[in-house]
């Protein structure tokens, strides 16, 4: 099966800048895919490529096969809904959501059906007569989503749309775009700086920076395979140890400072890396601190409690090891009856083989 | 480009005119025929002789004095709008300020004639009130009238671009500045005055500069002692026929405006970058 | 007294001095004398009525009208193009270009006269006509409107216009659909502030008018002779009043424009 979405080598420049460089990607039918990056990375460029909004300055671009060269973004089969909604406010709710059906030829009646249908889609059934500049922001949102899927695009790209709301909407908004997804079957590009947005939604992550995608993968392997101390980085915390890898027949081990010698399971290998310097990357989650008298089937090292966060469901302990100059980061549950420890607590600190990451130094 | 249709109006309209104004002064004309030979003869006349030198004097100082006066008068008031009258009544007071400006400028000057001429308002007033016997004869027809006049006909000129630059200040500045330990009137020294500057340089600029080209005031309120050198520009082009001659005028004038409002802004730069 | 009480008394003191000439119009236009002085001596319409029979005024004021029309309408194309330049991306010389353009806000006003009038008697050897001062008033009044439009054109979120084109407009039926109703009440009142301006104008008229002179020009001639007086404050009466007519409708049109846009009111014009 062919993508529905194709890029080959995408390149764009504004004057001497950068801005995307050799975008190469594939998304099929039906797909949520989420571009992740810092602020500034090129996000809303590709989208906007996309969209027909920008011209790419090499490479090429298709969508269902169409080659996109020249169409103009008001014959490309997207819509888009824009960080800002760009609700129109001289127009009803209604008059914005029936904007792009003016070339429809269905009849005033059938065309006000649809509307009031995308409406109740996004739960604003019942909004159709009121003020467009009158809405909240979570509102505002709705009737730029009804707006673009009354189309009925193959593609519906959106830039950064929770980002102006606050956490307790963004996250209600977050499952609603999922369920609206799979109820619509339409490919959604979603742009955002946030990785717990991109990995909660997502079926696949494009992460970027300086105008490169650097890793492309489900949110899962983005999470526990980064391919790179950049992308380990920025998604969520990690622990980096200074360390050095031995390629041989058996496989990888590496010899982690403060841990010791290791086994790297076979599918945790980074494609590329080969014996010599390394940087061994650990999740936070994956170390545990052991309490008085705690015993485990994991290896362990000794250290020393360093620094107490409390997070109410959660600790963080930062801990100090021999052989490392930077405490390890843990993350541990606040369970029932599990006190927390104190600063200058001396303690063992669990950790497995298999959750170590082998990153390029 | 949709910048070109404006560009090209003021290139053509504005641009062009104006170098034919500075190409003329460099030729002279006798009535009608224009000499196109170059000379400096119509600078050296101006600076020869002691009324062109007079009137550009008095035009500068009429300029200056008006601009001192309207911004001084303003700034008070601007300030008022911006910071003591209520947000949703704002708009109607800068409403209120704009309509006079509004309303036909001759008639205008004229009614400040019966303000304060020989019967006008304020003396029949004083009279009336018995404070004097005679009415006073100095109020009309010398400079301080012009100024008075120019003084009022510029006045949202001046206040616009001062409210509008105080209206930009961020409220939160100048509690931090009274957080900081200074009182009302450093606040307003070392972070309102500094901070609202760009709108007194426009207002300044606005008002000095145009004012030089005014010659309907000075003819009605100005008489014998309060011609100005608009006046005499006037009377070059239209009754004596001399375009050379009064192109030469009215560049002097320019270049001079100019170069006292260049002076001014830098001056103005210093200042603030002392404050800092 | 608090400080903000002795502000409050000094503007409106200083409101009372803006608006001491514009009071006595009426009282004057009102008034059954020839000489304008106090006291007053009684109320008369006649010298309304000395207006209506003025067939030489009538012509003036037509001229007036149709000059002030035209440059209320080309002032607002040209601020058109101009702010909706500024409002797009960066060219190369934008910031000089549009510093250019609004240079007539602080030229005086003589030298626009006295250029136009060299460059049309002398290099071109036209005629002066009413089409000569157009010309001139539309350079006056393109600032202005370019300063209205501003406002208008750059409150409008970019993304707007492309939110339009990505449901389906060309670039100009986003254009029509979009941009143009948002922007209609700032383009309403720009019309309105260039047709004031113009039909006020008096110094660069007289340079540049023909035999048929404009209602400034024509006030002018009234002025010096003083049994004409009481009928140019009659004169006068009627176009303060139609002043504020026209700029109250401007400013409904301008606060209905921020209003549209969902935006705050931040002050007048300008
Ligand atoms: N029209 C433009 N002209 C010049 N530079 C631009 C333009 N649009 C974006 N850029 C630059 O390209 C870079 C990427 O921008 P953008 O795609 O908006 O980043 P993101 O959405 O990831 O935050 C930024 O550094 C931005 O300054
Ligand atoms: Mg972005």
């Amino acid at each position: 099966m062919t993508a529905l979405i194709q890029l080959r080598g995408i390149n764009k420049y504004f004057g001497d800048y950068h801005a995307l460089r050799d975008i190469d990607l594939e998304i099929k039918q039906g797909e949520f895919f989420s571009l992740l990056g810092p602020s500034g990375c090129g996000k809303t460029t590709l989208l906007r490529t996309i969209a027909g909004f920008e011209d790419p300055s090499a490479g090429t671009l298709s969508i269902d096969g169409r080659p996109m060269a020249g169409v103009p973004a008001n014959k490309r089969p997207t819509n888009m809904v824009f960080q800002s909604y760009a609700i129109f406010p001289h127009l009803t709710v209604a008059e914005n959501v029936g904007f792009g059906l003016r070339r429809d030829p269905r009849s005033k009646a059938e065309k006000a059906g649809a509307v009031k249908d995308a409406l109740e889609m996004v739960g604003l059934g019942g909004y159709g007569a009121r003020s467009a500049h009158a809405l909240s922001g979570g509102q505002r949102q709705r009737v730029a989503l009804a707006r673009a899927l009354i189309l009925k695009p193959k593609v519906l790209l959106l830039d950064e749309p929770l980002s102006a709301l606050d956490r307790k909407m963004r996250e209600l908004m977050q499952v609603e775009l999922m369920k609206l997804q799979r109820q619509v079957g339409i490919t959604f590009i979603l742009v955002t700086h946030d990785q717990e947005e991109a990995l909660v939604m997502s079926d696949r992550v494009a992460v970027m920076f300086d105008g490169q995608i650097r890793q492309m993968d489900d949110p899962e392997a983005i999470y526990t395979r980064p391919r790179s101390r950049e992308v380990a980085a920025f998604i969520g915390k990690m622990n980096f140890l200074p360390g050095t890898l031995h390629s041989s027949g058996e496989g990888v081990e590496a010899d982690v400072a403060g841990l010791g010698r290791a086994m790297i399971p076979p599918d945790r290998v980074t494609p590329g890396l080969g014996s010599g310097p390394a940087v061994i990357g650990l999740r936070p989650e994956s170390l545990a601190v052991l309490f008085e008298g705690e015993t485990t089937t994991r290896r362990t090292v000794e250290g020393t409690v360093d620094e107490v966060v409390y997070y109410g469901d959660m600790t963080y302990y930062d801990v100090r090891i021999a052989g490392v100059d930077e405490p390890l980061n843990i993350a541990m549950k606040n369970l029932v009856g599990r006190d927390v420890l104190e600063v200058g607590t001396a303690t063992r600190v669990a950790w497995d083989e298999r959750s170590l990451v082998p990153l390029a130094p | 480009m949709l910048i070109a249709p404006p560009l090209v109006y003021a290139l053509l309209l504005l641009a062009l005119p104006l170098c034919a104004v500075v190409l003329f002064s460099f030729w002279t004309q006798d009535f009608m025929e224009v000499d196109t030979a170059f000379t400096l003869q119509n600078y050296r006349e101006i600076w020869d002789s002691p009324v062109y030198l007079l009137l550009l004097q008095r035009s500068v100082f009429v300029s200056g004095m008006v601009t001192l006066v309207t911004v001084t008068l303003a700034y008070p008031v601007a300030y008022y709008i911006s910071f003591n009258v209520a947000p949703a009544k704002k708009s109607m007071w800068i409403f209120l300020i704009t309509i006079p400006f509004w309303t036909s400028y001759l008639i205008r000057v004229f009614l400040w004639k019966v303000i304060l001429g020989y019967n006008g308002v304020v003396n029949s007033g004083l009279v009336g009130l018995g404070i004097i016997d005679e009415p006073l004869s100095f109020l009309l027809y010398n400079v301080n009238a012009v100024i008075i006049t120019l003084a009022h006909a510029f006045a949202p000129f001046a206040i616009l671009p001062i409210f509008v630059a105080l209206e930009k200040i961020d409220r939160s500045l100048l509690e931090a500045s009274r957080d900081l330990g200074e009182g009302r009137i450093r606040t307003f020294l070392r972070v309102t005055l500094p901070l609202s500057m760009p709108g007194l340089v426009a207002a300044v600029l606005i008002v000095f500069i145009p004012t030089i080209g005014d010659y309907v005031t000075p003819e009605l309120m100005g008489g014998a002692g309060g011609k100005l050198i608009a006046n005499m520009i006037q009377t070059q082009f239209l009754q004596l026929n001399n375009a050379p001659l009064g192109a030469a005028l009215a560049l002097v004038a320019m270049v001079c405006v100019t170069a006292i409002a260049l002076v001014f802004i830098v001056l103005n730069r210093r200042w603030l970058r002392r404050q800092v | 007294m608090s400080g903000g009480r002795i502000l409050g008394i000094y503007a409106v003191l200083y409101l009372i001095f803006l608006y001491a000439p514009i009071v006595l119009l009426p009282i004057f236009a009102f008034n059954d004398a020839t000489i304008i002085a106090f006291p007053l001596s009684g109320f008369s319409t006649r010298w309304f009525e000395a207006l209506w029979g003025n067939a030489a005024l009538g012509d003036a004021v037509g001229n007036s009208l149709f000059i002030a029309a035209m440059t209320a309408i080309l002032s607002t194309l040209l601020g058109i193009c101009a702010a909706r330049a500024g409002a797009m991306a960066d060219f190369p010389g934008k910031s000089g270009i549009l510093g250019f353009v609004m240079l007539p806000l602080v030229l005086p006003e003589i030298i626009i006269a006295v250029s136009l009038l060299i460059v049309l008697r002398q290099v071109l050897d036209m005629q002066l006509s009413n089409w000569t001062v157009i010309a001139a008033h539309t350079l006056l009044c393109t600032p202005f409107s370019i300063a209205i439009l501003n406002g208008a054109f750059q409150n409008l979120d970019p993304s707007i216009e492309e939110g339009a084109m990505d449901l389906g407009e060309s670039r100009w039926g986003a254009f029509c659909s979009v941009v143009l109703p948002l922007v209609m009440p700032g383009i309403v009142s720009s019309l309105l502030i260039a047709f004031t301006i113009s039909l006020d104008e008096f110094i660069i008229a007289f340079f540049l008018t023909g035999s048929n002179p404009t209602m400034p020009v024509y006030i002018w001639g009234l002025l010096r002779f003083p049994q004409q007086l009481p009928v140019v404050m009659a004169l006068g009466t009627i176009l303060v009043a139609l002043s504020i007519v026209l700029l109250a409708i401007a400013e409904f049109y301008r606060r209905r424009g921020l209003a549209r846009a969902g935006l705050k009111d931040s002050g007048g014009f300008l």
